[in-house]
């Protein structure tokens, strides 16, 4: 049943008094009676379809089904359909869609992509075949990640549906006015026939329009015809968030009820148990409710939630021993280094085999060998894990932060044994995420103390709980061995590598001109829990692969942007972007003693980024000072955000390079908080330029990672072209203490 | 009993005086505002006023506040709502991401731009270092400033 399909895309259902609704059906049959309490207001109101809402006032609603944490995806998915329905963008609103299975993100179904008027775009084969396959095949698919907002549900939906409420806007006008379609012009939320002077807003004809057969093509806009895509609108969550009235998951509140706050710690080393707590000073602390030992982690109930963190601080749990305790980082990075000494030179799982890379580099006229290694890292947002719970009556009601809210509610019905309908997530802002709020652990964990207290309950992670119980970018030892012919030309790439996670391809050189390459997968086990951060396996991967290409220029006596220019002449994009970047860094002109430019190149995502980094080493330390930034996303729907998340990236990217290090002594996470585990601050912020060339604006990339990959390896880059150190290891500060 | 004034309205609260006053704004009066980010005076995510002072709410107790005033971001626009120029600023640089240090980011500025109208980058620096911002807004959070600090000149 319910087979996935491209047919009845486009629904309709019958409103209580008659009125057609209609609405975007993911699934054949009719999605929308089940959804109508939830986005359907008062009187006069018309749900015209799923992503969009014309009330009679003229209003329009978009019903965004992603997540906002700062990405700013609620706007530009608005601004795509109120551009296709032609809509007075003052008039326009957005909605975050209830977490509700009939909103599912439409790139978990991969034949059902809208193939009429857009490509189907290349990058989504990858991209199933990675992290995301997983997270479809569970069927909650309600997810925000990969970079995917604006490419798969702007592109593919809120588009479409802007154009099919358009269409049957101006049909419902044609009938009224009994005039031809074709001699309506629908601007600004306004129908007008110029020949018989005919004039009506949108919301006149709302209900009307609901009574028209639903376009299940509707034609959308080439580029030529935008007028609001392609412009940097001010993104409509802004103004809340400069006020205190933006309501993140962790200012939730229970309506009607006062709730008790919980502390909560887990054992520092994953997997063990917690065997005894000592409660006697804690029980006897103020506004202590109750101390509860959860097998997995110990709650601490209070009135307040200061006053159940002092009292968690007096419980003193005793850990079961596991294998974990005995591994440290040393030992970790061992484990990888035999996993990689095992694979040898041709061992492990082949990822792309390409001529003879083996028999290229023993003929080579000069061999390149590195190795490089990066640590775990912790997200970090600044919006410590939270989620509020209530459990009554068989049901449960969440409210949080999540990226998921879908996959929260199901892992939520499934530890109370209850079904997914009687779990309701209320999703709020995200205090970021950076894909930790993929993980469904802390609504599950709420969950479960508050079906133990029977009140309601608010859950906040201490931020040493954050760092430390967190889904970690795995730490990854990378090695390379590169032949140059007499030239300087690569001739043989050949690279292992420890962790693979997804998305398929980090790995991938294929635009870069080498004829033989191989690239293998020797996979060591840790014992940290896995978590997305921001780009993925990218986020090492453009450090590993754009260090040793860095190499590759420098052993060849050439400059390294002319280097990679010339292995680009199959890869005309990636060419342009790359000389851009140049230009507008004025690769070339002379620097002052001490300070070096570093270039890297990385597509991630759909979306193709380099980046030139500057960068001065003072009394031993290293400040990067400028970062100019060019991107090829095919097309950039808003400019302005879209620069806003490579500022972001770079940022985040920075942090990650020069800091980000988390180290595991006894089988637990070293590191606390923010004075040992340490951010970019305003003193450290390099000044970013952002630029943009549009290449194809059939097919989209991603804007909130692809940023990220280019920014440790152009760091390390430019102190080498500074200083002639090469750093091999992150984070840059271990080599500069 | 501790008598306090949060944004100009007297309150009296029967709290622990210990409790740190981030907890009383946010549990006892609903304020959410301010916003917890470390516990531990780290990330400057709390920020609010005390007599005009910056403080880092989480670390410092309500007893500290007995008989004097508290301004958090609630508080920073006029009485009749009006945007503070720093608020417009940081809408007009597009300033906010996620937005959760933001509050914290503008409590910080709001107080460096009282003492120091037109600052210097090393004076944001140095006022500003104690805020994180994990999506990066540094840049615009400078631009907004300068922006905010050249209106009030006019």
């Amino acid at each position: 049943m319910n087979k996935w399909s491209r047919r009845g895309f486009i629904g309709a259902g019958v409103l209580t008094g008659g009125a057609l609704v209609v609405g975007v059906a993911i699934r054949p049959g009719n999605a929308v009676d089940k959804l109508r309490g939830s986005v359907a207001g008062g009187e006069g109101e018309q749900l015209v379809n799923a992503w969009v809402k014309i009330d009679r006032d003229n209003t329009v609603t978009a019903i965004v089904p992603h997540c906002e944490m700062g990405q700013g995806a609620h706007t530009t998915l608005a601004q795509m359909l109120a551009d296709e329905l032609d809509a007075d963008w003052s008039k326009v609103s957005v909605m975050q869609a209830p977490a509700d299975g009939n909103y599912v993100v439409p790139d978990a179904a991969r034949d059902f992509v809208a193939a009429w008027s857009l490509d189907a775009p290349k990058w989504l084969e990858p991209t199933y075949n990675g992290l995301f396959t997983q997270i479809s095949k569970l069927g909650d698919v309600l997810v925000t990640g990969g970079s995917s907002s604006v490419r798969t549900t702007g592109q593919h939906t809120m588009r479409l549906a802007g154009a099919a409420a358009r269409q049957m806007l101006v049909a419902a006008a044609a009938a009224r006015w009994n005039v031809p379609a074709s001699e309506i012009v629908a601007e600004n939320s306004m129908l007008v026939h110029k020949a018989s002077n005919k004039r009506g807003t949108y919301g006149e004809f709302a209900e009307a329009a609901s009574q028209e057969s639903m376009p299940q093509t509707p034609p959308l806009k080439d580029v030529s015809q935008y007028k609001l895509m392609g412009k940097g609108l001010q993104r409509l969550d802004i103004p809340a968030k400069v006020n205190g009235e933006a309501m993140f998951g962790i200012d939730a509140q229970v309506p009607g009820q006062k709730l008790k706050y919980v502390a909560v710690k887990a054992p520092p080393v994953p997997g063990a148990k917690v065997e005894a707590i000592n409660t006697a000073t804690a029980k006897a602390m103020p506004g202590v409710r109750e101390i509860l030992n959860m097998g997995d982690f110990v709650a601490v109930v209070a009135d307040g939630y200061w006053q159940a963190q002092m009292a968690l601080n007096m419980v003193e749990p005793r850990y079961s021993r596991t294998e974990g305790d005995a591994l440290d980082s040393a030992k970790l990075s061992a484990r990888f280094a035999k996993a990689l000494d095992d694979a040898g030179d041709t061992g492990g799982t082949s990822l792309a085999n390409e001529g003879d890379a083996p028999g290229a580099l023993a003929s080579a006229a000069k061999k390149v060998v590195a190795e490089y290694k990066v640590p775990f890292v912790a997200h970090a947002a600044m919006e410590p894990i939270n989620c509020t719970a209530w459990v009554h009556d068989g049901k449960c009601e969440i409210w949080t932060s999540t990226q998921v809210p879908l996959m929260a509610r199901s892992a939520v019905a499934k530890v109370l044994e209850i079904s997914n309908d009687d779990v309701t997530v209320n999703q709020l802002y995200l205090g970021g995420a950076f894909g930790r709020r993929l993980e469904s652990d802390y609504p599950v964990q709420a969950a479960r103390v508050a079906k133990a207290t029977g009140y309601p309950i608010k859950m906040i992670w201490s931020r040493e709980e954050d760092t430390r119980q967190d889904f970690y970018r795995p730490a990854d030892t990378s090695r390379f061995s590169g032949g140059l012919d007499s030239s300087g030309k690569p001739v043989s790439w050949n690279n292992a590598f420890t962790q693979l996670n997804g998305p398929d391809g980090s790995w991938d050189v294929a635009h870069y001109d080498i004829p033989n390459r191989s690239i293998r997968h020797a996979p060591a086990d840790m014992h940290l829990r896995f978590g997305s951060l921001r780009s993925v396996d990218h986020s090492q991967q453009g450090f590993f692969v754009e260090s040793f290409i860095d190499e590759l220029a420098h052993a060849a006596g050439q400059d390294p942007f002319e280097y990679r220019r010339a292995l680009l002449s199959k890869s005309p994009r990636h060419k342009a972007v790359l000389e851009k970047v140049a230009q507008m860094a004025g690769w070339g002109t002379p620097l002052p003693e001490g300070t070096g430019r570093g270039i890297a190149l990385v597509k991630s995502f759909g979306t193709i980024v380099a980046e030139v980094a500057e960068v001065t080493v003072k009394d031993g330390k290293p400040r990067v000072t400028k970062v100019w930034c060019c991107a090829d996303a095919g097309y950039v729907m808003n400019p302005d955000g879209f620069a806003a998340q490579m500022e972001g990236g770079i940022v985040y990217g920075l942090t990650t390079a020069l800091y980000s290090g988390i180290t595991l002594k006894d089988g637990s996470v070293e590191q606390s908080n923010f004075h040992d585990y340490q951010m970019v601050r305003m003193e450290d912020a390099p000044s970013v330029m952002v630029d943009v060339i549009n290449g194809d604006s059939k097919v989209l990339g991603g804007a909130g990672e692809p940023s990220l990959p280019p920014l440790a390896p152009a760091v390390t880059n430019a102190i080498f072209a500074a200083t002639g150190k090469r750093i091999r290891e992150l984070p840059i500060a271990k080599s500069f203490t | 009993m501790i008598q306090t004034t949060v944004n100009g309205k007297p309150q009296k609260l029967d709290v622990d005086p210990a409790t740190p006053i981030l907890w009383v704004l946010r549990e006892q009066l609903g304020m959410t505002g301010t916003k917890f980010g470390c516990g531990v005076a780290q990330c400057g995510a709390c920020t609010a006023h005390l007599d005009g002072q910056p403080i880092r709410s989480c670390s410092t107790p309500i007893s500290e506040a007995d008989g004097r005033q508290i301004t958090t971001i609630e508080g920073l626009a006029g009485p009749e709502g009006a945007l503070h120029p720093l608020q417009q600023a940081w809408i007009d640089a597009q300033v906010p991401q996620c937005g959760y240090c933001q509050s914290g980011q503008l409590m910080s500025a709001a107080a460096l731009l009282r003492d120091t109208p037109k600052p210097s980058d090393e004076q944001i620096d140095a006022a500003m270092s104690g805020n994180i911002c994990r999506c990066g807004t540094y840049e615009r959070i400078r631009k907004a400033i300068k922006a905010a600090a050249s209106g009030t000149e006019r």
